[in-house]
């Protein structure tokens, strides 16, 4: 029914000539979908994303996931898409508020505008059947909603979704998303070609039926937009040719872990960490690994732990409530140098929380959550990027320095998708297999280093290896030992390992210039929103630089040097500290971020904090407000 | 329970003969009369008699006083937390189904704090050896309750007797669906003991053995009578379980009972009449975890291509 395959530019727009077409050119543009659950606005947004990517632009997709489980149809509550930023360059973050929206009802469009998610002067594509609709209470919503959006200096375009639909499918709940895919495929210029690829790949496991039909509600959808919109976007690619993987964070440490080398994974089914699993269930096997699903997350760290004691280093993925579970698993790890690699993909909490949103509250809980003296590494994950290479760090940290290593990533990086540099593999980074031959006679199983405490690790099958390893303190032949010296000793072996790391570990890099008015610090998700923030400030030519971390535990080194060329540095944040002024709130009682904590602790630099728990990423928008009332009144340093 | 005899991880030919010295760990520390002593005895004399390498066998445990056992033994051990044997146990198998795996347990290490490992190691099947040492009360810690105290048993924490009917844990095995091989006996039948650990070493999958174990020190008046009576005491015997000739003449209470029939099993875990010791229940066709689980290893080399291929599916 139509003939538009290829979709250049020239060919599409000298079709129209009974309209003008208006083009806006920009570098940087977010879009959402957003629907009732279930009506698939999440396919057509990571299918837009995809070939986006594949197009060479920069590209950013979160989820939008509704506020309630099972939320009735048509309401505010059960807004569910995605959001998908595009530029020209790399995109890091989510951004501020959208530029265009495709919304299936004109509820979850109200959704999004009271969620001040959507920008003034938006292109807003609204389903109209609602607005004739024969109920009289949803002509009433419809009307109140219009009026509602009023005034935001949106562009609302009403779009016959349903009508069109049901020209080619019985059930327009099921094709919806298409329609809106192809509509957008006409306004960002998409290949169709290249759309219809990530079609089929989408719908790789339903049948060529079911790819016919897309493929024609896609073309629909283009045609009707070519016929009836006059606005078209173009967000220039810019990443031609680097060569690039798409997929999220999650994606991503699945991959980093066979390219690590493990080949066994404990776990138990918890948002947002699950699918990991899910992507590593069907690629794993393929290595010889094992994805082992344990009857709870104790035991996950068990076998985790059982299987790193007696050959490869093992791992466990988990959640908040997950990890609280593994902790004297970690400990008994952390206590007889068993090699572990753990990922806590962070939600909201404390308890259940906020299973499905980010935050970055599990930090404080990661380093001291094993009771008694438990040192050990953690790490954090910056980009969708660094999930994948993090996993390769950590397996080479716990194995040379056998102990337990915990990456930090969280539900901001799990469901973004992005992409980024194809990984250029190294068989090095797999590691190879333990050594196994005789152990020399009267070599002890902890034979510490004095200077180090870096020992070689026994393993069953070893000649000569034979001990029991315990989690009660013991000394260097693994003998139980409470004898007071050998307590002491011991503890500064496994102390000492994680200063032996830190040594290793370079200053990390100021973005920026390396002094000024204001140093702002993050870890985990939150870089691509701060640097961007940063960048604007600097734009505006504020003396803002920021620092991100990825080592928390030990903590990288020089930082205390770098905080003292600042006038004032503070940390920002996805967690909980009180506001110096609110009730009650003192110097010696406030809450900080766990950042903050962390780094007044260790530098003695009064380390000031901002941070939210909102359940969304932070916005670059507000972090440039946070900066600009942030920065120290009186001139530059 | 039988180790794959060849590793892929280290060829190693060695001919030499070991005798029960060469299992012997440091001295044992449990009290004079503890009937963890015979357990350890019984144990070192089916591995000197299956002549298991010691660098190829792995001792795990829990914690309590008995889980002190893989210190006892000259091999590896692994004394890990509280009621967690089996899930290291399990990743260890399941990451090298060459070594020989042993775990031992306390009545609450097992029934209490590591109940679902237990249920769940039941079910999942996994090659190795499972002994619950049940002296009926937590040792460890000095005489608190366990799910296996006798009703009205007095404890530390219940001192005007234990509230509930004592767990079963030969009828809960039992229970679980694909449980391969459920066994009673005690330590002060070594004969017995030592016959009901040769056939759980034998069998392919998870053997589960209930020891029943005097702590002469907080229960030692539980199990005085069935030692002094033998008639207390009613052997299962075939020749698919065990079978103890030499006990015949001092237990005369002999029944036949085919381990294949669950039904009959399960009627004979439930009667209290009798201190039962025998195989209760085994079925080697049962599947195996480790062995649905099983994929051959790939060099590093194939790995990376493989992962190119992958990786070829997200490429932009
Ligand atoms: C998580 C945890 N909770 C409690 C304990 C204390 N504890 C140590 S052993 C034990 C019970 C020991 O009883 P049992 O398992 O029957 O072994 P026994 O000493 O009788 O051989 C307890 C409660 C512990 N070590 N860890
Ligand atoms: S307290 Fe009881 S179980 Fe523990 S070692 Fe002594 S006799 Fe054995
Ligand atoms: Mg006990």
């Amino acid at each position: 029914m139509t003939t538009n395959s290829g979709a250049t530019d020239t060919a599409t727009d000298e079709r129209r000539t009974d309209h003008e077409i208006e083009v806006i050119r920009d570098r940087m543009h977010t879009v959402e979908i957003v629907s009732d659950s279930g009506e698939g606005a999440q396919k057509c947004g990571q299918i837009f994303g995809a070939v986006s990517a594949k197009m060479g632009n920069g590209v950013w997709t979160v989820e939008i996931i509704p506020a309630e489980i099972q939320p009735p149809a048509r309401s505010p509550a059960g807004a569910s898409g995605n959001r998908i930023r595009i530029g020209t360059d790399e995109v890091t973050n989510w951004g501020d508020r959208t530029n265009v929206c495709v919304a299936f009802n004109e509820q979850v469009l109200v959704a999004r505008h009271r969620l001040d998610a959507i920008d003034s002067g938006a292109l807003l594509l609204v389903e109209n059947m609602w607005k004739d609709h024969r109920d009289e209470d949803i002509r009433a919503e419809w009307t109140a909603a219009m009026d509602e959006l009023q005034g935001h200096g949106y562009r609302i375009i009403e779009v016959p979704m349903e009508e069109r639909c049901l020209t080619v499918v019985d059930d327009a709940r099921k094709g919806k998303n298409m329609f809106a895919l192809g509509m957008l495929a006409w306004i960002f210029d998409r290949d169709l070609d290249l759309t219809r690829d990530q079609i089929a790949h989408a719908f790789r496991k339903k049948s060529e039926e079911v790819y016919e039909k897309n493929v024609t509600l896609l073309e629909l959808g283009y045609e009707w937009a070519s016929e009836n919109l006059d606005v078209r976007i173009d967000v220039p690619p810019g990443l031609e040719g680097e060569d690039m993987v798409v997929m999220n964070g999650n994606q991503a440490v699945a991959f980093g872990a066979v390219a690590a080398g493990m080949e066994l994974a404990a776990m138990y089914p918890i948002t947002p960490a699950t699918s990991v699993s899910h992507q590593l269930g069907e690629i794993f096997h393929k290595f010889g690994g094992i994805v082992h699903q344990a009857e709870d997350e104790i035991a996950a760290a068990g076998v985790a732990i059982g299987a790193s004691y007696s050959g490869k280093v093992a791992f466990t993925i988990t959640s908040g409530p997950g990890l609280a579970l593994k902790t004297e698993f970690l400990g008994l790890a952390i206590m007889s140098e068993i090699p572990l690699v753990v990922i806590d993909v962070q939600r909201g909490g404390p308890s259940t929380g906020l299973p499905t949103k980010v935050e970055q509250s599990d930090l404080l809980a990661t380093m001291f959550g094993q009771p008694g003296d438990a040192p050990h590494v953690v790490m954090a994950a910056a980009t969708i990027e660094e999930c994948f290479h993090s996993m390769i760090t950590a397996r080479r940290i716990a194995e040379t320095f056998r102990t337990v290593v915990i990456v930090l990533t969280d539900a901001n990086l799990a469901t973004g998708v992005q992409p980024f540099r194809r990984p250029m593999l190294d068989p090095v980074w797999m590691g190879s297999r333990p050594d196994m031959s005789p152990v020399p006679e009267g070599k002890p199983p902890y034979d510490w280093d004095e200077e180090t405490g870096l020992s070689q690790r026994f393993i069953p099958g070893q000649p000569g290896g034979m001990h029991t390893l315990t989690g009660l303190a013991h000394d260097e032949k693994s003998r139980v030992a409470y004898a007071s010296d050998i307590n002491q000793k011991s503890s500064a072996m496994r102390s000492r390992k994680l200063a032996v790391l830190h040594s290793t570990l370079q200053p990390p890099k100021v973005n920026g210039a390396d002094s000024g008015d204001l140093l702002v610090v993050g870890w985990g998700s939150t870089k691509g929103a701060i640097e961007e923030a940063v960048e604007a400030a600097r734009e505006q030519g504020l003396s803002v630089s920021s620092l991100h971390l990825r080592f928390l535990s030990p903590l990288e080194p020089g930082l205390r040097e770098i905080f003292q060329r600042f006038r004032k540095v503070m940390t920002v944040e996805i967690n909980y500290s009180d506001e110096p002024n609110d009730p009650f709130i003192t110097e010696e009682n406030r809450r900080r971020g766990q950042l903050a904590w962390l780094l007044r602790a260790n530098t003695l630099v009064d380390v000031d904090c901002w941070t939210r728990v909102l359940g969304e990423p932070l916005r670059p928008g507000v972090i440039l407000d946070v900066i600009r009332s942030n920065l120290p009144k009186g001139g530059a340093a | 329970m039988s180790g794959h005899s060849c590793s892929l991880l280290f060829p190693v030919e060695d001919d030499r003969e070991y005798s029960m010295s060469d299992y012997q760990g440091a001295q044992a520390r449990w009290c004079p009369g503890c009937g963890d002593h015979s357990v350890l005895t019984a144990t070192q004399r089916l591995l000197a008699s299956e002549q298991l390498k010691p660098e190829e066998t792995v001792f795990v445990s829990g914690i309590g006083c008995s889980s002190r056992f893989p210190h006892y033994v000259s091999s590896y051990g692994f004394h890990g937390i509280h009621g967690r044997a089996l899930p290291v146990a399990t990743g260890i198998k399941l990451h090298r189904p060459d070594l020989h795996v042993f775990v031992v347990m306390g009545d609450g290490d097992c029934t209490s704090i590591g109940a679902a490992h237990w249920l769940h190691a039941t079910r999942y099947n996994v090659d190795m050896v499972a002994l619950m040492l049940d002296n009926n009360i937590y040792g460890l810690t000095k005489m608190q309750t366990s799910p296996t105290t006798p009703e009205g048993y007095r404890s530390n924490t219940q001192p005007m007797g234990s509230f509930l009917p004592a767990l079963n844990p030969i009828e809960a095995t039992l229970g679980v669906t694909n449980a391969s091989f459920v066994a009673q006996t005690a330590e002060w039948m070594p004969a017995h003991l030592y016959a009901t650990l040769e056939a759980a070493y034998k069998h392919n999958g998870f053997s589960f053995v209930r020891i029943l174990q005097r702590c002469p020190v907080f229960t030692g008046d539980i199990y005085q009578d069935a030692v002094r009576n033998p008639d207390m005491i009613e052997m299962l015997e075939h020749p698919d379980g065990v079978e103890v000739p030499d006990l015949h003449q001092i237990y005369q209470n002999i029944s036949r009972h085919d381990p294949r029939n669950m039904d009959a099993a399960r009627e004979l875990a439930e009667k209290m009449d009798r201190i039962r010791v025998g195989v209760f229940f085994r079925d080697e066709s049962r599947p195996r975890y480790e062995e649905t689980r099983h994929l051959p290893l790939h060099t590093t080399d194939e790995k990376i291509g493989i992962l190119n291929e992958e990786l070829d599916k997200y490429a932009v």
